[in-house]
């Protein structure tokens, strides 16, 4: 790369307010990208990244106001340029590639006509021409039958296919910078690093500079030459990818680096004769589409699926979507009525007495994955928390009210939580509530269904952390379903892979990670990139899997 | 009912109304609707004359300082007999709503929570119903349960529980799919206890704003009924039948129309305001705390 050269992208001293409250949302950030290069922008949700990276496609929200600053791309004002300008640049010059695949294609349109609109726009060709440049990037991304994508709808592909023909569409017209904002974060893990890979390789190959926005520290670093930290509005850091990682300088870096999940020594937890919860043969079945005059066929989502679970142990699910590990968990919570198979605990079948459910039913509780839906709205923390004590015998309402205290002490929202609603809740206080609702009839089993995916990075630190410590003072047992290996390493004392409705493999948690056995293990642990600490606060990117580091070089 | 009761209840409504002034259409709506309950409380204790009263002497006599909004072809003084007409159209209306909402919800409730066939069936049968004009409906069951006060209120109320059954059990499938109500089973609860507990309080926003708006079509039907023929049987006046009985004075007396025409108009106008009002205010709040 060469430094002496213009930068493409000159952002200096960028400041944006709301307009009516005047909070400064982006605060004097500059940052330059030059030609060809790749600069990830890395901060949490309301860190103004997104915002600081619309600015530069002239995208500002009618709310936000632009206080100072400037950004030149090319040499050119942005802030300066006429709207037919701006439309000139966006898309020909400039392209950018949305976190949602389900949404950024218009479902109405056929992806050949989505694809040439741009082309048509921007660039004088005839038809032919256009179809022929389309067909071969269609090819270049990976889809197997161009020709039929070209007259299909975007609802028959999958998320991943879709962020393809989306890179595509942008890429067509060979734009001088790519806005990448959360690129891969709704895709699969396995899927994500294929869509990055086909993402560096195609602007590599047309000397298009990428700016990718992220959350995830782990694939920042492992794409980008240069790293942009921005906290609250804030550039608090900037620099060598290498350097930022292995020397962070700014104490939020560090927060930011220490909270990325790491493993901890293996516990010895003493064998037990007979298992809290044992899941037998355990198939579930969705029903298909019964019309008046038609029924489908039914879908099976889990294949007999037997699980046993110790006193006081974590046991990991991990799995990519349509796995089955949400339906698992939801089957053996009783939200799902099973097929078939059999759930015992403590030994005794749930489903042979209504003293057994009703013992296991008491026992055994849920954590969810959004803590913006799993929260009655109408409610108070107290009362949501309170809640299962409802139907726990023999416990007064002065005894539950010190419970419930007790209990939001325990998760650290002692001090007027308890009179508050969700809405006035940050997402990790909302999840430390749905904990706390979890265990407050102290459960000896606990599930949880994606508990801190949908946290920021040092949210999610601390819940983990928080739920750790839980887990070791109580002592119950978790199923901790996930689909993100860094977590998983992290909290698990046995882990079980599933693919399709089937476990393929299951062992310890260091067996696991260090010696996978089944090819879909290795294809999960080759797709995340581990961040290992190096000490004095720095931290070290490596490949989980040896060999693939030969294929891949960044 | 003033804009703040007609609102929810609970901290955090009261939180968002103190966060944000009133906006323009709720003022404006709001003091129409609070000057018509006003008259239709004052007229049900107190007119300034009988509005039955009839005084062959004054017929027809136009707006003065004695007779305010002047007197019909019987003497009665229009004035009175709207005051009274507002008590017996709010209260009838009152009425309909709060019958088409109980019912509504119920069979929303169940059907929305019950799903699969019990759904389907009354859901079939509900769309049934709502492929009628709704006064139309009314006419039917008016010709059933003969054309009386309660005979109104019955009809209405049938005529107006599908588009109500509709919207609720829209809101209970969307949020029996939240996870919240997975929680609620997880924990133990019934069904009838997440029902009563997670699913209707939520289920107030959405039949508020519905409520206020159906309160107004109601008053529209009612003064239609009325007008044909079929409402509040005379010599009790209602808005509707003070409008049909102007007919032939049209031409030498034309306030006998007009005032009672005023009021349907402005009732509807505040109404639809003040619905739009609530809406606003609820919508964002839903939003918000998802």
């Amino acid at each position: 790369m060469n430094t002496t050269a213009a930068p493409l992208l000159d952002v200096a001293g960028l400041t944006l307010k709301i307009g009516g409250s005047g909070r400064t949302v982006v605060n004097d950030v500059s940052f330059q990208v030059f030609p060809g290069e790749i600069v990830g922008i890395v901060g949490e949700s309301g860190s103004g990244k997104t915002l600081a990276a619309r600015a530069v496609m002239g995208f500002i929200p009618p709310a936000v106001r632009l206080e100072g600053g400037t950004i030149r791309f090319d040499g050119q004002d942005v802030m300066a340029m006429s709207g037919k300008d701006l439309r000139a640049m966006r898309g020909s010059k400039v392209g950018m590639v949305f976190q949602e695949p389900m949404t950024s294609l218009n479902p109405s349109m056929l992806i050949g006509r989505q694809l040439d609109e741009g082309l048509a726009l921007h660039r004088k060709l005839d038809a032919a021409q256009r179809r022929a440049l389309i067909l071969d990037m269609l090819k270049r991304v990976g889809l197997r039958d161009p020709e039929g994508a070209l007259t299909a709808y975007p609802h028959q592909f999958s998320g991943g296919m879709r962020q393809r023909i989306m890179l595509a569409s942008v890429m067509l017209l060979k734009p001088a910078l790519l806005l990448a904002d959360e690129p891969t974060t709704a895709l699969d893990a396995v899927v994500q690093r294929d869509v990055m890979e086909l993402m560096v390789e195609l602007t590599q190959a047309n000397h298009t500079a990428v700016l990718l926005i992220s959350h995830d520290l782990g694939m920042v670093a492992r794409y980008c030459s240069r790293i942009v930290v921005m906290c609250q509005g804030d550039v608090v850091e900037q620099g060598k990818a290498e350097d930022i990682l292995a020397r962070p300088q700014h104490p939020y870096t560090r927060k930011l680096l220490s909270a990325m999940p790491h493993r901890l020594p293996a516990r010895l937890l003493p064998q037990a004769k007979t298992p809290i919860v044992a899941v037998r043969d355990l198939v579930v079945e969705y029903p298909g589409r019964q019309g008046f005059f038609r029924k489908e066929q039914a879908k099976r989502a889990l294949h007999g699926i037997s699980i046993d679970v110790q006193p006081g142990e974590v046991v990991a699910v991990v799995g990519g979507s349509g796995s089955g590990k949400t339906t698992l968990g939801q089957s053996i919570a009783g939200l799902v009525k099973p097929a078939g198979g059999e759930i015992r605990f403590n030994g005794k079948p749930i489903a042979r007495s209504d003293a057994a459910y009703w013992d296991y039913r008491l026992n055994c509780q849920m954590v969810f994955q959004d803590p913006y839906s799993s929260l009655d709205p109408r409610m108070t923390i107290g009362q949501l928390v309170g809640e299962p004590l409802r139907l726990v015998p023999d416990l007064g309402p002065a005894q539950k009210k010190a419970r419930v205290a007790e209990v939001l002490a325990e998760v650290g929202l002692s001090d007027g939580f308890a009179e508050r609603y969700p809405h006035e809740l940050s997402g990790g206080q909302r999840q430390r509530v749905a904990i706390a609702r979890a265990i407050v009839r102290r459960p000896n089993f606990v599930i949880a269904d994606e508990p801190v995916s949908a946290l920021d990075v040092t949210v999610r630190a601390q819940v983990l952390e928080l739920f750790d410590e839980l887990q070791k003072k109580h002592g119950f047992s978790c199923l901790f379903i996930s689909h993100d290996l860094g977590v998983v390493e992290q909290v698990a004392d046995r882990v079980i892979v599933m693919q399709d409705g089937r476990i393929v493999e299951e062992g310890p948690r260091d067996d696991i990670f260090d010696n996978p056995q089944h090819p879909y293990t290795q294809k999960l642990l080759a797709a995340v990139p581990g961040l290992e600490s190096t000490g004095e606060g720095g931290v070290r990117l490596f490949w989980r899997r040896a060999e693939n580091d030969a294929s891949i070089v960044g | 009912m003033s804009s703040d009761s007609t609102l929810g209840t609970g901290a955090s409504v009261k939180k968002a109304r103190r966060m944000k002034p009133p906006a323009p259409n709720a003022i404006v709506g709001g003091t129409l609707i609070g000057i018509l309950l006003l008259a239709a409380g004052t007229g049900a204790l107190w007119t300034p004359y009988d509005p039955l009263k009839l005084s062959f002497r004054e017929k027809l006599a136009a707006p003065s300082a004695l007779h305010w909004l002047g007197t019909d072809e019987f003497g009665r003084d229009v004035l009175s007999r709207l005051m009274a007409g507002a008590a017996t159209s709010v209260w009838i209306s009152i009425l309909t709503v709060t019958l088409a909402v109980v019912m509504g919800t119920t069979i929303g409730l169940f059907s929305g929570y019950m799903r699969g066939w019990t759904d389907r069936i009354i859901m079939a049968f509900n769309d049934a119903l709502l492929a009628f004009p709704g006064i139309l409906l009314a006419l039917g069951l008016l010709a059933v349960v003969g054309a009386n006060k309660y005979g109104i209120i019955v009809a209405l109320g049938i005529a107006y529980t599908p588009s109500v059954a509709r919207v609720v059990r829209g809101t209970v499938l969307s949020l029996r799919e939240r996870e919240f109500i997975a929680a609620s089973r997880v924990m133990g609860n019934s069904e009838g206890f997440t029902m009563a507990r997670h699913i209707l309080p939520n289920c107030i926003a959405p039949l508020t704003v519905l409520a206020t708006s159906m309160f107004g079509y109601v008053l529209l039907a009612e003064s239609a009924l009325s007008f044909l023929g079929l409402g509040v049987p005379p010599p009790a006046p209602t808005w509707g039948n003070m409008l049909a009985g102007s007919r032939p004075y049209i031409g030498q007396a034309v306030w006998l129309g007009i005032f009672p025409g005023l009021c349907i108009s402005l009732t509807l106008l505040g109404i639809n305001l003040l619905g739009d009002a609530v809406r606003d205010r609820l919508d964002p709040r839903m939003r918000g705390s998802r």
